[in-house]
């Protein structure tokens, strides 16, 4: 991987962390955790349905299973934070080998992959709703120990750049995945999956690989959302809602790309906190305008604000070739 | 184990309850048959349908049952409309474009019925919610048997639609053969957004049918359309009497289970046989070979 791939996300990463050096307000700095945490678990959408062409619609499971995991150890087992937390991104990954396996080799692609998902993804909720050690539908709470060594800070701020430094590895882990051999097959297999397999690609292998990765990477979000907030329910952690954040976000911003994600969660949330704001707080207003920006997006900018971006630059430099009139 | 009355009142209440899933999961398989697209806004528009059923009730004093002649039409004319207007052009022929904009549009009527009408449970209040006909061993709940015989009937007159009528042919001809269909002169883009007004049509029915026993909230539909999905891949994706015969099927099996299991459970079957299916025979009971 060149230095040329990683400046781009040095520049990003760095200007986003001095945030918290000139804001200190409490309300943004939560709303900036809580954007990258989704933008966490976007990110691992877009590894597998950005660049593998896997469709899920159940990312909720691995999401889940990472913060349930993190929260039940240290609740039952009293195990440290940070074990605990690594813990869960490994639970969240084993979740993400055994859908796979099952589903991957039954040859379920497209929609069927996505019912699937979201069917296992359901059956977790209702599994945590309803047993005792997840607390059922009252729900898990961590105790509140601040201490750094406890993963628990009295500054948002350490939150927010511990969030950020997961953000960073995976940008630098995408990046990784596009130079890579493993990344060129994983594409391979989207564009066409038989003429990969004809090629020797080992597709069961190549999508196995993928869904573990990707899985990691959303059980991360979810073992920072728990010690973040220290509470969950079945709802939270296993609810379609965070199956839906972490696909919309890479949709928007740019599917399939390294920066989409990010680009994608901060927008939308940037906006839909704009508009609950403006419109009153009532309730379901920013999600109103996530669907419609969501059907937008698709008509009229199938490669998210990235690719129009792209588009935009591109008219403007041919006609400024082409000359006035 | 359990008593053979209470085991027969479990399967008897699972049919009731599978013939409203059956008429959900009917609209579902149509559209999939025909536009090979899985309908995400299906619970958003069941939602809908079921807050027109309450606004017609409390506002013009509309019993659900009158409700279902002039609600049926309206619906078709908005699932048409959405169908022309909204996701054919959105969405640039792909399929997974479909899903993602059928996606967004259930999150967009789902959080606007949550601006308008809040997140709080509503029912309305009808003279015969309760009233009940023994039939010996158990009773029956009078609404439900009237949605039991009206779900059959619609399937019926939907499978007759489909057999006997013109634009049932076409219908037919454009699931099977799309191209082939256009060549021949049928307006293929008319016909899939009469699929989708078909499939929307079902859903006011079924709101109707529900209302009387069943309450609503912004996020209603949802629980029912996860189970129509279930149906819809356990009958065969696309056939109407695998429709049918799932909705059946699932009903019991969720009420069965309900009786082993406990109400918080009672779901798991269902998605534990969705899972299943899938995995094993994805194309279903009656669904063609992909």
């Amino acid at each position: 991987m060149s230095a040329r791939g990683l400046l781009p996300i040095a520049v990003v990463v760095g200007l986003l962390a001095l945030i918290p050096l000139g804001v200190s307000a409490n309300t943004v700095l939560n709303f900036l955790v809580f954007t990258l945490i989704i933008a966490i678990a976007a990110q691992g959408w877009n590894i597998l349905g950005g660049y593998g062409g896997q469709f899920s619609f159940g990312h909720a499971a691995f999401f889940g299973t990472g913060a349930y995991a993190t929260a039940m150890l240290q609740v039952h087992l009293g195990l440290n934070s940070w074990i605990a937390f690594a813990i869960g991104i490994g639970a969240g990954a084993a979740v993400g080998l055994v859908i796979g396996f099952l589903s991957f080799r039954s040859g379920l692609r497209g929609s069927y992959f996505a019912l699937i998902t979201l069917a296992f993804a359901e059956v977790l909720r209702i599994v945590a709703n309803a047993s005792a050690a997840t607390g059922g539908a009252a729900g898990i709470l961590i105790k509140l120990d601040v201490r750094p060594t406890n993963f628990q800070f009295h500054s948002r701020a350490a939150f927010f750049w511990i969030a950020l430094a997961i953000v960073a590895v995976v940008l630098v882990v995408t990046r990784w995945l596009e130079h890579s051999r493993f990344g060129a097959q994983l594409i391979a297999v989207r564009e066409n999956e038989d003429a990969a397999r004809a090629l020797g690609v080992d597709v069961l292998r190549v999508k196995l690989g993928a869904i573990i990765l990707s899985a990691a990477v959303t059980a991360s979000a979810g073992c920072l959302y728990a010690q973040y907030f220290l509470y969950l329910d079945s709802t939270i952690a296993y609810g379609v809602w965070i199956s839906v954040e972490a696909l919309l976000a890479p949709i928007v911003g740019g599917i399939g790309t390294v920066f989409g994600p990010l680009i994608g969660a901060l927008a939308l949330h940037g906006l839909g906190n704009l508009t609950s704001q403006m419109a009153g707080r009532i309730p379901g207003i920013d999600l109103v305008v996530y669907g419609a920006l969501l059907v937008l997006a698709i008509a009229f900018a199938p490669k998210g604000l990235l690719g129009l971006v792209k588009r935009l630059r591109t008219r403007v430099t041919r006609r400024a070739i082409a000359g006035p009139g | 184990m359990f008593a053979p009355e209470i085991v027969l009142t479990a399967v008897l209440n699972g049919l009731l309850t599978g013939s409203v899933y059956a008429l959900i999961a009917l609209g579902l398989t149509l559209v999939y048959g025909v536009l090979h697209i899985i309908n995400f806004a299906h619970g958003a528009l069941l939602t809908a349908a079921m807050f027109a059923v309450l606004v017609v009730h409390l506002g013009l004093g509309i019993d659900p049952y009158v409700a279902i002649l002039f609600l049926t039409p309206l619906f078709y004319a908005l699932g048409y409309l959405l169908q022309r207007f909204v996701i054919g052009p959105a969405s640039h022929g792909s399929d997974t474009n479909l899903l993602l904009v059928t996606l967004g549009l259930s999150i967009v009527i789902e959080n606007a019925l949550l601006a308008v009408f809040r997140s709080d449970t509503r029912s309305i209040d009808v003279p015969y919610a309760f009233s009940s006909i023994d039939i010996g061993f158990t009773l029956l709940s009078v609404p439900r048997v009237i949605a039991f015989a009206v779900a059959l009937g619609v399937a019926l007159v939907l499978g007759a639609l489909l057999t006997l009528t013109d634009i049932g042919k076409s219908i037919r001809a454009v699931a099977k053969e799309k191209l082939g269909a256009a060549l021949v002169g049928i307006d293929v883009n008319h016909v899939y957004a009469v699929t989708f007004g078909l499939g929307t049509a079902c859903l006011a029915v079924a709101a109707c049918l529900l209302m009387p026993t069943f309450y609503v909230t912004p996020r209603a539909g949802n629980a029912f359309v996860l189970v129509a999905f279930t149906i819809v891949v356990l009958g065969g994706m696309g056939s109407i009497l695998g429709a049918l015969l799932g909705g059946l099927i699932i009903g019991v099996v969720e009420s069965l289970c309900g009786l082993c299991l406990g109400e918080s459970l009672g779901q798991i079957g269902i998605f534990l046989i969705f899972i299943l299916v899938l995995l094993l025979r994805p194309t279903g009971l009656f669904g063609a070979k992909a």
